[in-house]
């Protein structure tokens, strides 16, 4: 049989289609809109660890925010939702950003310890600011935009600890409610944008599916800007 | 020993190699049983005569200098190669002109990606036959030849380049701001494609409306009627190049698989009128596309239209493999 050739990821367009849920924080609105457009996601939320729950419409697949692009460009999973965050920092990948779905919503900032102007000192006397981000990507476009310069730092786990042992002098991160960064005494100095949940398909499924894929869009929509 | 090799580059073994061989004749004999006459041309072009035809792509990925200072390049398609051939060595010769190729071309690749920097591509140059009959025969050789390869599910999106381009003028969107929103929809980021005309001065809710229904007309004959009753001139004109198109396909009995697309949008700079791409449904990436270009052989000082596709072989093969499991006897 043949190999990986490509680059293609090889991957079926038959049977029910399948979308790609995100765990984590995105999960709970994600199901909520999957309920509202007459989706039974009982199975999800029950306590089983399985991946994947076959439906006889739709198969839906649960997997990490960040993995969602990858599974839906390769069209291993048909369409997806994931967070804006995890698009623009993975923004090669190639997938059809189809729907705002307006939950999930939190900001993308610059912060900075609390009356600290290390910000502001390194970048005028040593010319860089260092920042520590899980989102070096969205990071440096920030940076390069607003004219700044920056040595963007990539850290994979909490990603405040960095200012407070001397790693950076401050931060890009996601914001929710605010309360991580109060609780580690860092403020925002500026907000960089808003993310929310995004409907994405993949660009085959798009074509041959697109009867179902318009249909659950048109859905989601109604069912997520009442 | 282990030596590497670049990354999105790879041996072939021969397994392998005798599946992709049987492929590769399958196709040239298509291509040859209708006219298309096979042409090879060198991997290695003068960089400023391949970026003659590049338009507002960046071009070749890949340039060095030869030993006597000229700038070389590697090609990234086989359509600017062929222009070139077809202006230098057959101007002034009988039209329609017909070329086939299967060769490899190279372009930049994302690390971490699994993308190929050297890739094979088949396909065929049509010059000299102007729309719709040049394009219907383009897209009857095409369909020929995926059955060849045994992707009888595959489907050929038809689009027109144009649409977008004239919409957005008549919507008074000209320049970067243009090139800015085309972006958008050959992306298909429909979110952002709504936040960045709604900032845009003129452009109103029905304006917004009316690009994002576009986009996503796709099916048969009745998405022309649909377009239609969206409205506007450049509506009226792409869908008239559409249906002339259709029409053509119809009457060759070839528009079966074809399946007409308003949000196509291919990202090579030098294409005009129809545009087609290729997918199956045992593929989640495109196998291929191709359409009109003509202006490019102007570019090369030979005024002709001239229609084409190219289908990536490695691609055609995985769907093969995936169409005929266990299989490789065609």
């Amino acid at each position: 049989m043949s190999v990986e050739v490509a680059g293609t990821a090889r991957a079926k367009a038959d049977g029910p289609l399948k979308i790609a849920v995100p765990r984590g924080a995105l999960l709970g609105g994600t199901l909520d809109a999957l309920d509202a457009v007459g989706i039974d996601t009982t199975a999800v939320r029950g306590e089983s660890r399985a991946l994947i729950f076959p439906g006889s419409e739709v198969t839906l697949v649960t997997m990490r925010p960040s993995d969602v692009p990858t599974y839906v460009e390769a069209g291993a999973a048909d369409v997806g939702i994931t967070g804006k965050d995890v698009l623009l920092e993975q923004s090669d990948r190639v997938v059809y950003e189809m729907l705002d779905l307006g939950y999930g919503r939190c900001r993308m900032v610059l912060a900075g310890r609390k009356d600290d102007e290390r910000l502001g000192e390194s970048e005028r006397r040593l010319g860089m600011m260092r920042i520590a981000t899980k989102y070096p990507r969205i990071a440096q476009r920030h940076f390069e935009s607003t004219g700044h310069q920056a040595e963007v730092i990539e850290v994979k786990g909490s990603v405040e600890l960095a200012p407070l042992i001397g790693l950076a002098d401050g931060i890009v991160d996601l914001v929710a409610t605010g309360r991580t960064l109060k609780e580690n005494d860092l403020e925002v100095r500026e907000e960089i944008l808003v993310c929310t949940a995004r409907f994405v398909a993949n660009r085959v499924a798009h074509k041959l599916r697109g009867g179902e894929v318009d249909e659950l869009a048109r859905k989601l929509r109604e069912a997520t800007t009442r | 020993m282990i030596h590497p090799i670049p990354p999105g580059t790879r041996d072939v073994l021969p397994d392998e190699m005798r599946e992709l061989r049987r492929l590769h004749l399958a196709l040239i004999e298509v291509f040859e049983s209708r006219g298309y006459g096979e042409v090879a041309t060198p991997a290695i072009e003068y960089d400023e005569v391949l970026g003659r035809g590049d338009g507002r792509t960046a071009g070749s990925a890949y340039r060095f200098f030869d030993e006597s200072g000229d700038l070389l390049a590697l090609r990234s398609d086989m359509t600017v190669p062929i222009a070139r051939l077809a202006a230098t060595r057959y101007a002034g010769a009988e039209s329609p002109l017909r070329f086939c190729y299967l060769a490899n071309a190279y372009r930049a690749v994302r690390p971490q990606r699994g993308q190929m920097r050297e890739f094979a591509q088949a396909g065929v140059e049509l010059i000299g036959a102007p729309a719709p009959d040049g394009t219907a025969e383009v897209v009857e050789v095409l369909e020929a030849v995926l059955d060849a390869a045994g992707l009888q599910r595959a489907v050929i999106g038809l689009g027109d380049a144009d649409l977008y381009r004239q919409l957005l003028s008549e919507f008074g969107v000209e320049g970067e701001a243009r090139d800015s929103v085309l972006e958008r929809l050959a992306m298909h980021d429909l979110v952002g494609l709504e936040a960045e005309l709604s900032e845009l001065e003129g452009i109103g809710d029905e304006q917004v409306a009316t690009c994002i229904a576009l986009s996503q007309l796709r099916g048969g004959s009745e998405v022309l009627d649909e377009a239609r009753s969206i409205g506007g001139a450049a509506v009226e004109r792409a869908t008239a190049r559409i249906g002339e198109t259709y029409e053509a396909l119809a009457d060759r009995g070839a528009a079966g698989r074809v399946q007409i697309d308003l949000g196509l949008l291919r990202d090579l700079g030098y294409y005009s009128g129809a545009i087609l791409e290729v997918y199956d449904p045992a593929l989640g990436h495109v196998l291929g596309g191709g359409g009109r270009y003509d202006g490019l052989l102007k570019r090369f000082g030979l005024d002709l239209p001239a229609a084409g596709f190219a289908l990536y072989v490695e691609r055609l093969h995985i769907a093969q493999a995936e169409e005929q499991p266990g299989g490789g006897e065609p």
